[in-house]
């Protein structure tokens, strides 16, 4: 097909763009459900490597069935959790238990450099999809597997939901109000983490990789990556054999945490105790400059008298007047963000945190952007794909079949 | 002894505390060599000091010790298998030893306030000259540019301000007061990436970058789905607790022993049938659970019920029993539990390491597992300035004589020459 001149250039500027990406020329195959996997492979395509989705004929990823939905319309394309985490994919449909379906997907692995699934561990091993098999077939693929325990172990295969993971992660036992149950952590956060973990795991072993031209299977359990951020808490036991428990107030700082005030909620904080008396300053109370207030120990003594003279002045000032008092006294005051608040952000904005996406069954929607920058190259954002968009694109395309093909191994239920 | 999977990697470490360390020791943990970056005058404040408050850090069998910076559980867990030095930035001399480290390098992280590398006449351009190669990534608060880009951000607040306090507390309660905060790991985390990337693309184009993380941005990315709901629909999410958008029973239940808790969700009417026949035969008769909608509208009333039952016993045989039905229960661990369970010990997670200071302990070990590289903990955390001479001799060929006039600047030293609260 010939192309005119500004055709050339164009697309020289697209191939360009896309060498500046970090991951270009990586080619994904995406397994995954829910949020854990999904999150991992969103980051590999949205810093340039090409992700392709697998989703089961009837009905794709579950996610599709999980809301938020756009205007509560419960509809495959309209999940805004889905939207939100399979930007920038391609997606395929394929049965997996059928023999053809099989087949493809082997051909598919031998020019994968990662494969990501998020599955209970006996799913793979059941289809036949182990990674001994596939590695046999490319020595060099990357096989990356997210689960809630991980593929070894006594509880490997238990069940478990988002709660569990902070259960069982240590997290939650040291969470919340000590006259109270546990609290867990709202949304998925558990599940993003798994997949912020799998990312690294699996770009640890694509380092080795290139040094090594070897590929291998990483394993990432959700539990252990929870166990890994409790900061030094677990330790208390094995330095000094003290169970950690939650608390509402901390022990080595006061003031330090959530606060009323007139139209919300204020984070307060004094790390640097040379501080303390423009905290007395901002709040126009001299009485916080009581000796007993001075030191954090003494603060943490008499914290119902540092509240006692506190709580009004808060009470009586704005969110953004104390944090921005704060501030210019050189204290970490924050806030308590709404998500209208972050669309508001002047950082955010300033910052071009956001983008715009365009989807042809929910119109332009605000997304997160890049979740970081680098000074050379942007973050993709393209919208989340149809279910079985790029059937065409990625059979015929790039493995070769016809058309013809395709719709025979549609009748057959293999796509 | 199998291969490192990052093995020939050099890393400069200058951040401290929590994000930044974890992030270079993550890499660590896989085999990059990280040399962590310290100031006599200025250094990581998780070393607890010299004459440390006593609840202020944790060290083994709560006794400080004679060197107090060098027993602290917090740093020693976050900054294993680096190299630790002490080298003053902030001079020139210094200044210029650090650019020589530069030359050799292949990343810097730090996680100063925005402007401070550059007012140490380090920032990227100059650094850019001495190494093309190498790669500077910058953690903050709020990121390197934007009208509140140097606020202060601390660990406390950058929660609140990236969306999550606002998810977060009990049922009809207020935003939870404080809690462990997740921003400084999932930065950590954030920032590692961040470098592997960087790392992967100068494989093809021969030329390093300048990493801009914000803590705050990369909490958000986390949060998506609540930004999409409020951008499309207008709506927030309210604080739950313990309960679920959609499964019901859904909570924490309280078990026979002392603040010993065990969480069960349940997530459709199979497994509601399958749950009833454990906890309560008659439940599931009942028609104020029949149906998903009406476990909903009855949710404070079943959850009383099912705390009659998990109430009997401890929580690690409800644990058992409610999954051998396939139901997705799970006790509430301890720090002591998590040490002792059988899973986490299968697997080998926790790891035995002797610090010459500090004394043997087992710490976490690695979030992940590589089948044909696995990474390790080789080294424990530094002492202070425990490789001065094995970075600047070895690496940087400086002499003996050198070396002691550094020293003498107070540019390089191997004890803190003032406390915590003065830095």
């Amino acid at each position: 097909m010939e192309t005119t001149r500004g055709e050339s250039i164009a697309s020289n500027r697209h191939m360009l763009e896309g060498l500046r990406m970090p991951l270009f020329g990586i080619n994904v195959i995406d397994l995954t459900h829910y949020v854990a996997g999904p999150y991992c492979t969103k980051l590999a395509a949205g810093w340039g490597a090409e992700v392709v989705k697998i989703e089961k004929p009837s009905g794709g990823d579950p996610t599709r069935r999980i809301g938020p939905f756009y205007h509560d319309e419960i509809h495959l394309e309209k999940s805004l959790l889905f939207l939100y985490l399979n930007a920038n994919k391609k997606s395929v449909t394929l049965n997996l238990k059928t023999k053809t379906g099989k087949q493809i997907f082997k051909e598919m692995i031998k020019g994968a450099d990662i494969l990501v699934e998020n599955f209970n561990p006996r799913v793979m091993p059941g289809l036949g999809l182990d990674y001994e098999t596939l590695e046999h077939i490319n020595p060099k693929l990357i096989m990356t597997s997210i689960s809630n325990y991980g593929v070894s172990g006594p509880y490997r295969d238990l069940k478990g939901w988002d709660i569990c993971m902070y259960a069982l992660g240590g997290m939650m036992y040291i969470t919340g109000s000590p006259h109270l149950e546990p609290l867990q952590r709202p949304a998925f956060l558990a599940q993003y983490i798994g997949g912020l973990y799998g990312f690294l795991a699996a770009l640890t072993a694509l380092y080795c990789r290139e040094e090594t031209n070897i590929g291998q299977f990483v394993d990432v359990a959700i539990i252990e990556g929870i166990a890994s951020m409790l900061e030094s808490t677990a330790l208390y036991w094995p330095y000094k054999e003290e169970v950690f428990r939650r608390f509402e107030r901390r022990w080595d700082m006061y003031p330090y945490g959530v606060y009323p005030c007139k139209n919300g909620f204020v984070g307060i904080m004094v790390f640097q105790n040379r501080l303390w008396p423009k905290v007395a300053e901002i709040m126009e109370s001299p009485e916080l400059l009581d000796p007993r207030f001075s030191t954090p120990q003494g603060r943490v003594k008499y914290a119902d008298e540092v509240d006692t003279l506190m709580m009004p002045w808060l009470l009586e000032h704005t969110r953004e007047e104390i944090y921005k008092k704060g501030q210019a006294a050189g204290l970490p005051f924050g806030y308590v963000c709404t998500p209208e608040d972050l669309l508001n952000s002047a950082q955010l904005l300033a910052r071009d945190y956001f983008v715009d996406i365009k989807h042809p069954l929910t119109g332009k929607t605000r997304y997160p952007g890049a979740p970081y920058k680098l000074s050379d190259a942007e973050w993709h954002a393209q919208r989340a794909p149809l279910l079985g968009e790029h059937n065409e694109e990625v059979y015929c395309g790039h493995l070769g079949y016809s058309k013809q093909d395709l719709v025979r191994l549609r009748d057959t239920g293999v796509i | 002894m199998t291969r490192l999977p990052l093995e020939g990697l050099r890393l400069l470490d200058l951040s401290r505390v929590w994000s930044g360390p974890y992030a270079a020791r993550l890499l660590a943990d896989m085999g990059a060599e990280v040399i962590k970056i310290e100031a006599c005058t200025l250094y990581d404040w998780t070393r607890g000091g010299i004459r440390p408050p006593p609840e202020s850090r944790v060290y083994p069998d709560n006794e400080p010790g004679e060197r107090p910076y060098n027993r602290s559980a917090y740093f020693n867990l976050f900054n294993r298998n680096k190299y630790g030095i002490t080298l003053d930035i902030r001079k020139p001399r210094g200044a210029e030893l650090f650019k020589n480290l530069v030359r050799v390098s292949d990343v810097v992280l730090e996680n100063y306030s925005p402007g401070i590398m550059e007012r140490y006449g380090l920032g990227y351009e100059i650094l850019r000259e001495v190494n093309p190669r190498i790669i500077i990534v910058s953690l903050s608060g709020f990121g390197a540019t934007g009208p509140e880009s140097r606020f202060r951000a601390m660990g406390a607040t950058q929660e609140q301000m990236s969306g999550v306090h606002h998810l977060w507390g009990y049922l009809g309660q207020p935003p939870l007061r404080a809690g462990i905060n997740l921003g400084d790991p999932v930065a950590g985390i954030c920032a590692a990436t961040a470098i592997l990337l960087a790392v992967h693309k100068r494989r093809r184009t021969g030329k390093g970058e300048r990493v801009d993380i914000s803590q705050r941005e990369t909490l958000i990315h986390i949060l998506g789905e609540v930004v999409l709901d409020y951008s499309v629909n207008r709506r927030v999410q309210k604080r739950i607790g313990n309960h679920h958008q959609w499964m019901v029973p859904h909570g924490c239940y309280r078990c026979r022993g002392e603040d010993e808790w065990l969480v069960i969700s349940v997530n459709s009417d199979d497994e509601w049938v399958r749950f009833c026949r454990v906890i309560n035969p008659s439940l599931a008769a009942n028609d104020r659970f029949r149906t998903v909608s009406s476990r909903w509208r009855n949710q404070d009333e079943l959850d009383k019920l099912v705390e009659q039952w998990t109430s009997q016993y401890d929580h690690h045989t409800a644990f058992h029993k409610l999954q051998a039905v396939g139901i997705a229960a799970a006790p509430v661990l301890s720090n002591k539990e998590l040490y002792s369970d059988p899973h986490y010990n299968a697997r080998g997670f926790f790891e035995e390491v002797t610090h010459p200071e500090t004394g043997t302990h087992r710490y976490p070990g690695l979030p992940w597992k590589l089948s044909k590289t696995p990474g390790r903990i080789r080294m424990p955390a530094p002492y202070f300035g425990q490789h001065n001479e094995y970075i600047f001799r070895e690496l940087l060929g400086l002499r003996e004589d050198e070396l002691e006039a550094l020293t003498r600047e107070r540019i390089i030293g191997t004890t803190p020459l003032v406390d915590i609260d003065e830095t």
